[in-house]
């Protein structure tokens, strides 16, 4: 193994010893937040993949609230129904993509906001089964129950805190692999070079599908984690304002790479909680970290220190011109 | 009310939904034309306008008609900020155009949050108090207010007509939309079109705000049903197609009224979205032909 790999290794089981100890640290509230950013960490990780095809959707959160739904409304225990949940979405997503695949950039992003919206709008409209506005509650939470040998309540904070890291990690390294594998090359070159692709036998469409899928899986598994953990859901939950915060952490984050959108997600996160006195100025701030991003740093914060490299040279030049000017 | 008048009732009802429909989308549309943006804070021009018209009108005590000039005024000059500093850096990238302006409709809404707070009522004492009953029925009325909705839009929408259709300044614009680099090259200025587009396409947004102000409930969000709206009426009228926004704006106006009297709002919506998907799939370019007419 190579110097640079084994580095890299041991900062991940670092940086993975030192999450396993956070929650004796931290406060009870902060763990809330540390599971809700496991959770969006799936949810940004598993939209990207959709993102490297080309292709934007704006269906993402509506799609994570299908895994919400289906698992919160299952009569069966939540062990089963968490995973059905992005089996559900997975499926809602093949059926949306037969439209919404006919369709290419600006009319796919408008056309699966369609879709995603009427969704929504049918949670609101059927009470029955979907509770309407006030949408269900006293969802299950999840319980390990071995009798006398082993009890665990994962409606408390720490278990349910090991429980979302598993499952991020488990997400995390399989999306890793897909997008590293022959599939996922496959995926890049959908999206660079469709054309070329299409030329040498590549089903652009049914690669696209097959990322969408995928995608809209892991986002369903991230709703059924939401609905189990606070057990309260509602259509509002999943509405347009949680799906731009999705694009606003991805973009900010960038796309380039598979540790972007984690990176965009942790950072606004985390600088989104210090501003917790300043509730009604968050969705500002939001704003304006985007809009600078796309005009200062169209890659997003991994080409942070590359940008700032360069402009440094830049005024290291400046400077050194305008000496050699004076002389 | 007998069958009849329920139905002229909401016909009434969806005539004036479609003029303030499409005042709305034809702004959203004519950005598309000269800039490729499909500008999401459009919704939230409308709110600044209906805002800045409760405050100065029902707070401040400025006559109605000057309190909807200076909105129309406000949102106007935010249009000129937003082509300046966001959408002239983005041009030719239709996707940053878009994600900017959603970075602008979060300032906007928090703006709105932060100057005059999110849970108090904002109602305005109407100014027109009368209503007027059609043909002289006693249950089917028309309030003022909404009359006045009908007038205004139709004389915008008339005199931007006008300025397309009539003026040289309208050729430019029609066509910076048709070919923007045949009119470059006939010396027409594409930055100075695309301004005095975004000016117009705010103002527009603003004067709906300013005039649905005594008619809707006042709040930060109310830009996001108006935008869904102008969404839909924007792709089944044909992407950059000004008279197709208008005609889709009658269409579905009426459509969407009529469904929400007899069944109920979100069912109105709902198959509202799933018209437009069906347009995106058969007909993705609208029912007005190609993209590049304006």
């Amino acid at each position: 193994m190579s110097s640079p790999a084994r580095l890299k290794l041991a900062g991940i089981i670092a940086l993975l010893a030192g999450i396993c100890i956070l929650p004796s640290i931290v406060r009870p509230y902060q763990l809330d937040f540390l599971i809700f950013l496991f959770i969006n960490i799936i949810l940004v990780v598993s939209y990207r993949m959709i993102v490297i095809t080309g292709e934007f959707s704006l269906a993402h959160a509506v799609i994570m609230g299908v895994g919400g739904y289906t698992s919160a409304l299952l009569p069966i225990s939540p062990w089963i129904s968490l995973p059905l949940g992005g089996v559900a979405a997975a499926g809602i997503a093949y059926i949306l993509s037969f439209p919404l695949f006919r369709m290419k950039g600006f009319y796919f992003l408008i056309g699966s906001f369609a879709a995603a919206e009427a969704i929504r709008l049918c949670w609101v409209q059927f009470i029955n089964p979907f509770g309407g506005f006030r949408g269900l509650r006293r969802i299950p939470v999840l319980e390990l129950d071995l009798g006398d040998f082993l009890y665990i309540d994962f409606g408390a904070p720490v278990p349910y805190y090991f429980f979302a890291l598993i499952v991020v990690i488990v997400s995390l390294v399989t999306m890793y692999r897909i997008e590293n594998s022959r599939f996922g090359f496959v995926f890049h070159a959908v999206h660079h070079k469709d054309l070329l692709a299409q030329s040498v036998g590549v089903d652009t469409r049914r690669y696209r599908t097959i990322a969408f899928v995928t995608a809209s899986f892991f986002a369903g598994i991230a709703g059924a984690m939401v609905a189990h953990y606070i057990t309260v859901i509602n259509p509002g939950l999943f509405g347009l304002p949680r799906m731009l915060s999705i694009l606003v952490w991805v973009l900010v984050g960038g796309l380039g790479s598979f540790a972007g959108p984690v990176i965009g997600v942790t950072v606004l996160s985390i600088v989104d909680e210090s501003f917790r006195g300043y509730q009604e100025l968050r969705p500002a701030f939001y704003g304006l970290t985007l809009i600078a991003t796309m005009l200062f740093l169209p890659d997003g914060l991994v080409s942070l220190p590359s940008k700032i490299m360069q402009w440094v040279n830049w005024l290291r030049g400046r400077e050194a011109g305008g000496a050699t000017k004076q002389e | 009310m007998t069958q009849l008048e329920l139905v002229l009732q909401t016909v009434m009802n969806s005539l004036i939904a479609s003029s303030f429909t499409a005042t709305f989308a034809v702004g959203l549309v004519l950005i598309f034309g000269i800039m490729q943006v499909i500008n999401f804070a459009h919704g939230e021009l409308y709110m600044v306008g209906a805002f800045s018209t409760w405050f100065l009108y029902s707070e401040n005590g400025v006559p109605f008609f000057i309190a909807i000039v200076l909105a129309i005024v406000l949102t106007a000059a935010i249009g000129f900020l937003m082509e300046r500093g966001l959408f002239r850096p983005m041009r030719g990238n239709v996707f940053g155009g878009l994600i900017v302006s959603i970075g602008m409709l979060f300032i906007l809404q928090t703006l709105a949050v932060f100057l005059f707070g999110q849970g108090l009522m904002k109602n305005i004492t109407p100014y027109f108090k009368e209503s007027w009953h059609v043909f002289g029925i006693e249950s089917v009325t028309v309030a003022h207010s909404r009359l006045f909705v009908f007038a205004v839009a139709v004389v915008i929408l008339g005199t931007f007509w006008f300025f397309l259709r009539r003026t040289r300044l309208g050729w430019a614009m029609r066509a910076c939309a048709q070919n923007p680099e045949a009119a470059a090259l006939q010396g027409i200025s594409i930055s100075k079109i695309s301004i005095l587009a975004m000016v117009i396409s705010a103002a527009m947004a603003g004067a709906g705000g300013a005039v649905m102000a005594q008619l809707v409930r006042i709040t930060p969000q109310m830009g996001h049903s108006v935008i869904v709206t102008a969404l839909i009426v924007m792709i089944v009228g044909g992407v950059g197609s000004l008279e197709g926004a208008l005609i889709a704006s009658i269409v579905y106006s009426f459509f969407h009224t009529f469904i929400t009297t007899y069944i109920g709002g979100e069912v109105a919506t709902i198959w509202g979205l799933v018209l437009m998907l069906v347009v995106l799939v058969i007909k993705p370019t609208g029912i007005m032909g190609d993209r590049e007419s304006v």
